[in-house]
């Protein structure tokens, strides 16, 4: 599958188009099968997202998975500070991105 | 430590209202990210892996403790707490709003900081070696020279579209502690027979995809002429550097392309005609930023030993510190790598911290280094053992510099978005591995640095042990080097073969110290040693 990321303009925070809108969990991401350069092209005209691109992903058990290490820890947040990830209160969070 | 005058806080000011009025831009949609892009990046602002980051400029290392207390303060009020100090001998914030950007660059103008210049196609902060004014074996304090040069290259109008980035060292002992060699300009000053101060250029150096060694230009450039013949060097290379191959276009291609002496014929040439422009700023300016530069009040007649009682104590001062060009001082390492810990990074409580260590026992001074360390240039015998009770304290007294634990690691594929693999965890499984005391003793000197792509940030090629992180098909793989060396020595390090997984890396890391320890004769560093024995017997346990 076909997944969108960008960076929030303001806070840079990475993002995933959930279908309607933006979302900070890759969990919510969802495919967008031939439509990837339309969306990014709307979205980032009207800067609800800032250097968005397609990224390949598989839909697991637990959800969407980016394929690429690069963008799995994107995704979650830095391997060396389990702290500053999306899941700090989570120690296996890491698992599936390494 | 230099001060601004008015200019230097105008132009600052002057920046930040600009970045402020782009910023405001950008998020009303009146500006595009394509022309938004080269603006925050030439405030330092980049988009990175999780957020924006923003590279600080410590001009040639040097800072001061109120400037050190606000890097701490900005550390917390605007980013997660923590700074990462770079090779560049620069801090950088991971967690960076561009909302907030303006205010960050205002409160680091209120302390004389900036970040421009820290990212594009211009002249880079210029670095030094970390000890200028307190080393026992500097000919001159290099500091005003660099700053001279930070002068004409802040907002030179002529070289802020250069091919490439280009970065300058300016060192003035023949210990070169800046890797001065590797860089695109290298300034070594010296004296001649008559005495009379001078630079020694070496140009064309440089890490990344290509790496050189720096050749010797020229021997002897007065200092009168100093910036002029800096001008003649930037300006043959902003005029025949490869602007159509973004690989191709560092001046250490120019230089081997067209050769050291035509390189350096075009170099003399031009300089002949810079000299009738008069480009060269009065030596007066010289004087009067060299009056900032003076001796901080030394004590007289101070006693130079040491109680050396505490075992833990006496093991930080063999490690951690240097000896002062005074007696009864002494220079002080904060190494910034605990064991397992991530090189270069240091908490809001740490930097402020050592904010006030170095007001209360280092004349207000602080350097960093661009092995990610802290340093306190100028301390009493006298107060060392209470420094270091309070950094020990603060988890800041680790006794490991230039060994094996003393890892230079970039930031890698947990922050960096060009990245191919990471680094920090390498350096932490190498660090927790190599912890045992004996084990760090037993190995002595052994510079180790990973890089996480080959733009070489993290100086791989460079350090007697280098590893390189590169993308086999999706998966994190590691080139292990060996032989690399910055100094005067300077040499690059050589690929052993097929790279390693994250886990194997390390063990071959401790194949090769082992291959060492095996081969070593009385003295004998591992660089030493794997100079005379060369590649085989390492490449033989390695994949023998
Ligand atoms: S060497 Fe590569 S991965 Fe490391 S900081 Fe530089 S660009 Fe990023």
């Amino acid at each position: 599958m076909k997944i969108l990321t960008g960076n929030d303009l303001r806070t840079g925070a990475v993002i995933w188009w959930d279908g309607s809108g933006w979302s900070l969990h890759v969990e919510d991401a969802v495919d967008v099968g031939e439509h990837a350069a339309e969306i990014l092209a709307r979205e980032e005209a009207a800067r609800h997202v800032n250097a968005s691109y397609a990224v390949d992903a598989q839909m697991t058990a637990e959800g969407v998975r980016p394929a690429h290490i690069k963008e799995r820890i994107r995704a979650l947040g830095p391997t060396v500070r389990p702290d500053l990830t999306l899941k700090p209160a989570d120690p296996s969070a890491l698992n599936w991105v390494i | 430590m230099y001060q601004y005058d008015h200019y230097d806080q105008a132009m600052v000011d002057t920046r930040v209202e600009e970045f402020r009025d782009q910023t405001r831009r950008r998020i009303e949609g009146t500006l595009a990210e394509e022309n938004f892009r080269p603006l925050r990046l030439q405030n330092g602002l980049y988009l990175q892996l999780h957020a924006y980051m923003l590279r600080v400029a410590v001009p040639y290392g040097t800072l001061s403790s109120r400037q050190m207390r606000m890097l701490g303060d900005i550390a917390d009020k605007y980013d997660r707490g923590y700074g990462h100090f770079t090779t560049r001998q620069n801090i950088q914030y991971n967690w960076i709003k561009l909302e907030d950007a303006p205010d960050i660059l205002a409160d680091l103008a209120s302390v004389e900081m900036h970040a421009i210049q820290t990212s594009g196609n211009c002249i880079r902060n210029i670095s030094s070696d970390q000890y200028a004014g307190a080393a026992a074996d500097e000919i001159v304090d290099p500091r005003p020279y660099a700053e001279l040069l930070r002068q004409w290259s802040s907002f030179h109008p002529e070289f802020l579209h250069l091919p490439r980035k280009f970065k300058i060292a300016v060192i003035a002992s023949d210990t070169d502690r800046a890797a001065m060699k590797l860089h695109d300009i290298g300034i070594q000053l010296v004296r001649n027979d008559k005495g009379e101060i001078g630079a020694a250029f070496y140009v064309g150096g440089g890490m990344g995809r290509t790496p050189m060694i720096a050749p010797l230009i020229n021997p002897f450039v007065p200092i009168d002429q100093l910036i002029t013949y800096s001008e003649a060097c930037l300006r043959v290379y902003n005029r025949y550097g490869r602007r159509d191959n973004k690989y191709k276009a560092r001046i250490k291609i120019l230089v081997h392309e067209l050769g050291k002496d035509e390189y350096t014929r075009q170099v003399e040439a031009e300089f002949a005609h810079l000299l009738s422009q008069g480009l060269e700023p009065p030596l007066a300016e010289l004087e009067r930023i060299k009056a900032h530069f003076v001796d901080p009040p030394f004590e007289e007649g101070l006693p130079d030993d040491l109680d050396l009682g505490d075992p833990d104590f006496a093991l930080w001062v063999k490690s951690n510190t240097v000896a002062h060009r005074r007696p009864g001082y002494v220079v002080a390492n904060v190494s910034l790598k605990p064991v397992g810990g991530i090189p270069g990074d240091a908490s809001a409580d740490q930097i402020r911290l050592m904010a006030d260590l170095a007001r209360d026992y280092s004349f207000d001074e602080l350097r960093v280094t661009h092995a990610q360390n802290i340093v306190f240039p100028h301390v009493r015998k006298a107060d060392l053992y209470t420094l270091w009770q309070k950094l020990d304290a603060a988890d800041l007294a680790t006794a490991n510099l230039d060994s094996i634990g003393d890892i230079i690691a970039c930031p890698g594929l947990d922050y960096c978005s060009l990245a191919n693999a990471r680094s920090i965890p390498v350096a932490q499984k190498i660090s927790e591995r190599f912890a045992a005391r004996d084990r760090l003793e037993t190995l002595g000197e052994l510079k180790l640095k990973i890089s996480g792509c080959i733009n070489a940030c993290g100086h791989h090629h460079a350090g007697h042990i280098g590893i390189l992180g590169v993308d086999r098909k999706g998966v994190e793989n590691y080139q292990l080097l060996l032989g690399g060396c910055e100094g005067a020595d300077t040499s690059l390090g050589q690929i052993t073969g097929p790279g390693f997984s994250e886990d194997g890396i390390v063990d071959a890391v401790e194949k090769a110290t082992d291959v060492y320890l095996a081969q070593r004769q009385d003295g004998e560093r591992f660089l030493d040693t794997y100079r005379r024995v060369g590649m085989a017997p390492f490449k033989e346990a390695l994949y023998g």
